[in-house]
């Protein structure tokens, strides 16, 4: 009885191990207090020395700063609110196209590096350890510099088959003229989601009654990605479109996507690509010859032994850290800082903290969205891996 | 059904590594053509058609990489603004920075241990003072004047020296029994490794200033390199951390029956075998820094990268980008790559050895 023993002598309750681990959390938990007191205290004092006007209220007021290239609506009579969030719908703009060019980059360099040619297999290791090993900033401005040098000066505009223009001032698309009916679209994503779900409810009874087997995933695949591909191109003709031309020394009309972006793009994608490969390198490589050999026992043939057996192993050991890549990717679009592409932190801890000097602050905010974002994520591969788990038997 | 194929020889490699089929042929002819479009103008580019002689850019008329630009800016690429009757006290720090790298790789000998520690101690404090100087008779030199590779080597070090020990104890935190502890520690690690870098550094540069009582100024560069060893040590913690969830739980067992306490038994028990286990991604971990270290650019200080970036910005030899990125690229995958092959080596020696 060591606890009852300490009370009886109390000389010897410093001897006792949940005294102990009580004092000692008491110490740490004051001492972390009194140091975040200390820095808070001297920041009011260093605040109110200097004269620098605190809180958020600035957040209301016009922000000033233009921004040459927005996805909603927005000029610099805008608030810093409506600023920030052009920042905010930028980074998830680059960051999802990001995530698609470096998914399949990534997919398709992890599986030459396993595949039994010599030639791929070797292109493949190499574009690993050269991406690999070298700063992604690096990156950032190579291809900046690659995309502005590399690309035709407006007169010797390149034509995208009468659709478009791409020069060193970025690549210039047909615009749909406001009101087109392009909500369609996610609509019909949704209802292909919707009737590929109900569709494998009933392939899987029927295979459970009958033993017939569906191609779900065929299916599934053309109901997910054709109907809203159907929609797009039904919206697109039902739409007036604002073309791009050339005119004198520039492009008018239509939208214009600026360089930044097309050289943030390559970076992020062509940097995590790599990463991404190594991880599903390792996936496939996790899933044991027997596994394989079984399937084929079973009378499995090559697509079903890959799609049944081999996939849905590796996927379980790639996901988690595909995901925790996407979310640096997310992370890493903030290298966008150097090349001025309008994104959280140039937006945000570039523009608006140098036209505001509000640093407390507009870091505070700018550290709070990207913790939420990543607190989203984080929760969501909570729910995977306990779907996961037990799945596994 | 038809007799197995000879895998033997040149031809037999060849028809099984590169035309095992149609669509292996085709791949095969595909990266074969790939090459025959890259390889000659690149290497003409960098090598062949290549300027390397000279002192201006007027040197480089023929019409490949302008060497001339690295050749005649490679000092400040390696010191930066640092001043020239000083540079042997970089060449030293250097140097001594070889010694600890050196020291790594040696076999083990008896007082390896010692030699160690006692190169650690001299080397740690004594970097710093001789790069800054103001001490000892050596001139100060102001670390505005710092710049090139020697500041991407400095804030990768001395980064990874600040990180190590917060970043111990923060894994040893996250497995505390001690609610408190455990919840400081996940709050801090989470929390560093939930944001991006650039915003840390920015973080790091604009909010230390205003944290430190009025009167202390905090150095820019030592700014940056909080802010880095700040994101590096939360990191390093999840690595460290992944060590100890593999140590065994007898092994905690065993420490407590002999009777050592929590911190006797962590020290004498658990790390030794958790820090061993967990060496080769400690070593991943500083490649990252190593590389991150490119960010402190933002916060207008030269590292490697930062110094071609204003060197290129120097009328004279403006657009010569390529070959700054091309030379920072080398220097970079030279390090990195053979970092990553030494901890490959000893994640290799380490699977070998039994348990």
């Amino acid at each position: 009885m060591p606890f009852t023993d300490s009370i009886l002598r109390p000389g010897r309750l410093l001897h006792d191990g949940r005294v102990r681990g009580w004092l000692a959390q008491l110490a740490i938990a004051l001492g972390v207090l009194g140091l975040v007191w200390y820095f808070v205290d001297n920041a009011g004092q260093n605040l109110a020395r200097s004269g620098v006007a605190t809180g958020f209220d600035f957040m209301g007021a016009r922000s000033g700063v233009d921004i040459d290239f927005k996805l909603i609506e927005y000029g610099p009579d805008s608030s810093y609110a409506r600023l920030l969030l052009v920042g905010i719908a930028n980074t998830l703009f680059v960051s999802a196209f990001g995530i698609v060019l470096a998914t399949v980059l990534g997919f398709a360099v992890g599986i030459g590096r396993l595949s039994q040619n010599w030639l791929l297999q070797g292109f493949s290791t190499i574009y690993v350890e050269a991406v690999r090993n070298v700063p992604l900033l690096l990156f950032v401005l190579l291809w900046y510099y690659l995309v502005i040098r590399g690309l035709p000066a407006p007169r010797q505009s390149i034509d995208l088959f009468g659709a478009g223009f791409v020069n060193n001032r970025g690549v210039f698309l047909p615009s749909p003229v406001a009101g087109a009916p392009f909500y369609a679209v996610p609509a019909a994503f949704a209802a292909g989601v919707l009737a590929t779900l109900v569709l494998r409810r009933w392939a899987r009874a029927r295979q459970d009654a009958t033993g017939r087997p569906f191609p779900v995933f065929e299916a599934g695949l053309a109901l997910v990605a054709g109907l809203p591909l159907l929609a797009a191109v039904v919206a697109a003709l039902a739409t007036p479109w604002n073309w791009p031309a050339l005119r004198g020394f520039g492009v008018r009309g239509g939208v214009a996507v600026i360089p930044e972006f097309l050289a943030l793009l390559a970076a992020l994608g062509t940097y995590t690509a790599a990463f991404i490969a190594e991880i599903v390198r390792g996936g496939i490589l996790s899933v044991t010859r027997g596994q394989r050999e079984a399937a084929a026992a079973l009378g499995l043939s090559r697509r079903q032994v890959l799609r049944l057996v081999v996939l849905p192993q590796a996927m379980r050991v790639i996901i988690p850290p595909l995901t925790s890549q996407y979310v640096n990717l997310v992370k890493n679009s903030s290298y966008a800082a150097v090349i001025a592409y309008p994104e959280i932190v140039s937006v945000f801890v570039g523009s608006a903290l140098n036209n505001t000097g509000r640093a407390v602050e507009i870091i505070a905010i700018t550290l709070a969205i990207y913790l939420a974002i990543n607190v989203s994520v984080s929760l969501l591969m909570t729910w995977y891996s306990a779907r996961t788990a037990t799945a596994a038997r | 059904m038809s007799a197995p194929r000879i895998a033997a020889g040149p031809w037999g490699w060849m028809r099984a590594r590169l035309f095992r089929g149609p669509v292996d042929t085709a791949i095969t002819f595909a990266c074969l053509y790939l090459l025959w479009l890259a390889v000659p103008p690149v290497l003409d580019w960098l090598v062949l058609s290549a300027s390397w002689v000279g002192d201006s850019r007027d040197a480089c008329t023929d019409g490949g990489a302008c060497w001339v630009f690295v050749r005649v800016r490679f000092a400040q690429f390696m010191y930066g603004f640092y001043p020239e009757a000083e540079r042997w006290r970089v060449n030293l720090a250097g140097l001594l920075v070889a010694a600890l790298v050196a020291l790594l790789f040696l076999p083990a000998f008896r007082g390896k241990r010692a030699v160690a520690g006692v190169l650690l101690a001299v080397a740690v404090p004594g970097i710093v003072i001789l790069l800054s100087g103001g001490v000892l008779g050596l001139r100060p030199v102001e670390t505005r004047d710092w710049g090139g590779l020697m500041v991407t080597v400095f804030m990768a070090l001395y980064g990874a020296i600040l990180a190590v020990p917060v970043s111990l104890l923060l894994a040893l935190g996250r497995q505390s029994k001690l609610p408190v502890v455990r919840a400081l520690s996940i709050l801090y690690v989470e929390f560093w490794r939930g944001v991006p870098i650039i915003a840390i550094i920015f973080l790091a540069s604009n909010l230390l200033p205003l944290i430190v009582p009025a009167g202390v100024t905090v150095d820019k560069l030592a700014r940056a390199l909080i802010g880095l060893a700040l994101v590096i040590s939360a990191y390093m913690a999840e690595v460290i951390r992944g060590g100890l969830l593999a140590i065994p739980k007898g092994q905690y067992e065993a420490a407590r029956s002999l009777g050592l306490g929590y911190w006797t038994g962590t020290r004498l028990v658990i790390l030794p075998q958790a820090i061993r286990i967990v060496i080769p991604s400690l070593v991943n971990e500083f490649i990252a820094l190593f590389k991150n270290t490119t960010l402190v650019l933002i916060v207008s200080l030269f590292d490697l990268l930062g110094m071609i970036q204003s060197a290129l910005a120097d009328p004279k030899w403006v657009g010569l980008n390529l070959e700054g990125y091309v030379f920072a690229g080398i220097v970079f995958w030279i390090v990195c790559f053979a970092m990553s092959r030494w901890s490959q080596r000893l994640e290799r020696r380490l699977e070998r050895r039994p348990n």
